[in-house]
């Protein structure tokens, strides 16, 4: 296998629009969400249950630390999540409800 | 024969073994714990956490007496852990169900609660709902469940924390814990005691010691003339991400940690020493998280495993003094969480055979003897 065929072109479809805790960020379509929303601000994307702020770390799959709420879904890996437009991000502020959605 | 200062040599080093080497510190004694390899099939890392009588001896008395002792010892035991440690266990005892999605299913269950019933007198109550019953008092049990039992004394812990807590509980009173410390062979030592032979080539003189091992504890106690054959019998385990509600029951199948996640469990398998989880297990666990409690089917599973069970021929506990040498004991059963609370504190009196000993008699092995003539 070729080493080079493992890495994909950057999405060149454009920019697209979408929400994230009520404010409209622009982003390539299709880079990880978590990509998206460091490059808008080195801020929290979520806090711990015991009230600290996190944001993305691994950017593999691996670390949670940047698990947001997706389209109502609670703690969505966020570097796993490709942009899209219209999508609803909101930061994951504590543990998640049953019904889903997060305390705040 | 190279000697310990200790009176006592506890082989094992999980929750039954700390929770006995526990009750003997607190009686006097210098106790030195022996745990053996992380590899080891560890139960006290991968168990649920109940602390649970419901069903449990109704067809064996003294069992269902002996739980319900334990059952009724946690709270003062979960406070000196807690006072030793500092670590809190988070000891819930506000009842527990048993849902049922057959009725010819509850029907059995409630005929061996009956029997429990009469073993146990007023030491226990239980009652018997019907699925709309059940859907009336709590909002969001599923409409496939037939009906539950509920016992207002079953509860749960944070196994975990237990294990964490009985570790520097017995180191807090003065015990002596070694770790890695697996034992090969035990022999009877000239003028007395043992010796004791660990895989690391060492070895080490015991002038008592106490078999914990749970499952490694098998040619340990042929070693020791014991005849109790232990098998292990695997159960499967799901936990889901953490929650900030708290689900509204505990049942023996689904509990909510006092962290946020829910645990769901109670497969039985026989596969030998292979403690890997299977995909149609977890599914079926998933599933009937889901048929009890629909609102659990959109909940994330972060993590699965299995872990294996120490079962005895019946079941039961086993607590046996070695005829053939004196000075060694037998300590294993299943529930090493909800007989803890005994474990350390009155099984210390039969160990060493104080006058206040509980009367352990039908737990001796000698119940297998018998059953293999017969």
């Amino acid at each position: 296998m070729k080493i080079a065929s493992r890495f994909q072109a950057s999405p060149e479809s454009g920019a697209v629009q979408f929400q994230y805790d009520g404010e409209t960020l622009t982003a390539p379509a299709g880079i990880p969400l978590a990509a998206a929303l460091l490059a808008h601000s080195g801020g929290f994307s979520r806090q711990t249950a015991g009230g600290h702020d996190r944001t993305a770390f691994c950017m593999m799959g691996v670390c949670f630390d940047c698990l947001v709420e997706v389209d109502g879904i609670p703690n969505t890996q966020a570097c796993m999540t490709p942009v899209r437009g219209g999508m609803v991000v909101r930061r994951q502020i504590g543990l998640r409800r049953l019904k889903g959605g997060s305390d705040v | 024969m190279a000697q310990t200062d200790a009176d006592i040599t506890i082989i094992g080093g999980g929750i039954v073994g700390l929770s006995v080497a526990l009750g003997l510190l607190l009686a006097g004694r210098r106790v030195h714990v022996l745990d053996g390899a992380d590899s080891d099939a560890r139960a006290s890392q991968g168990n649920f956490g109940l602390v649970w009588g419901q069903g449990k001896g109704w067809n064996f008395a003294p069992y269902a007496s002996w739980t319900a002792d334990a059952l009724a010892a946690w709270p003062e035991f979960a406070r000196k852990l807690s006072d030793l440690s500092g670590i809190d266990v988070a000891l819930d005892q506000s009842g527990g169900y048993e849902f049922f999605t057959d009725m010819d299913e509850m029907d059995e269950f409630a005929d061996m609660l009956a029997q429990q019933q009469r073993h146990l007198g007023t030491r226990f109550s239980h009652e018997l709902l019907t699925g709309d019953e059940l859907r009336s008092q709590m909002p969001g049990i599923g409409r496939d469940v037939v009906g539950a039992s509920f016992s207002q004394r079953d509860g749960h812990v944070n196994p975990l924390r237990v294990l964490r807590a009985l570790r520097r509980a017995v180191a807090a009173a003065g015990g002596r814990v070694s770790m890695g410390a697996q034992v090969d062979r035990i022999a009877p030592a000239h003028g007395g005691g043992f010796d004791l032979a660990l895989k690391d080539g060492r070895s080490m003189g015991a002038e008592r010691v106490v078999l914990c091992a749970g499952l490694g504890a098998a040619s340990l106690a042929a070693d020791l003339g014991f005849i109790t054959q232990i098998r292990p019998q695997r159960g499967e385990l799901l936990i889901t991400e953490k929650l900030a509600d708290r689900l509204p029951f505990l049942s023996s199948t689904i509990r909510q940690v006092d962290e946020g996640g829910v645990q769901i469990g109670g497969t039985k398998a026989d596969a030998g020493m292979d403690d890997s989880e299977t995909l149609d297990v977890m599914a079926g666990l998933a599933r009937h998280a889901v048929t009890v409690f629909p609102a659990l089917a959109n909940v994330r599973v972060v993590r699965a495993w299995g872990a294996l069970r120490v079962m005895s021929p019946d079941g039961y506990p086993v607590y046996a003094r070695s005829s053939r040498h004196p000075g060694a004991c037998l300590v294993t059963c299943h529930s090493g969480v909800t007989l803890a609370s005994l474990h350390a504190s009155v099984l210390a009196d039969w160990i060493d055979e104080t006058a206040a000993a509980p009367d352990l008699e039908a737990f001796d092995e000698n119940r297998f003897a018998l059953s293999s003539v017969a």
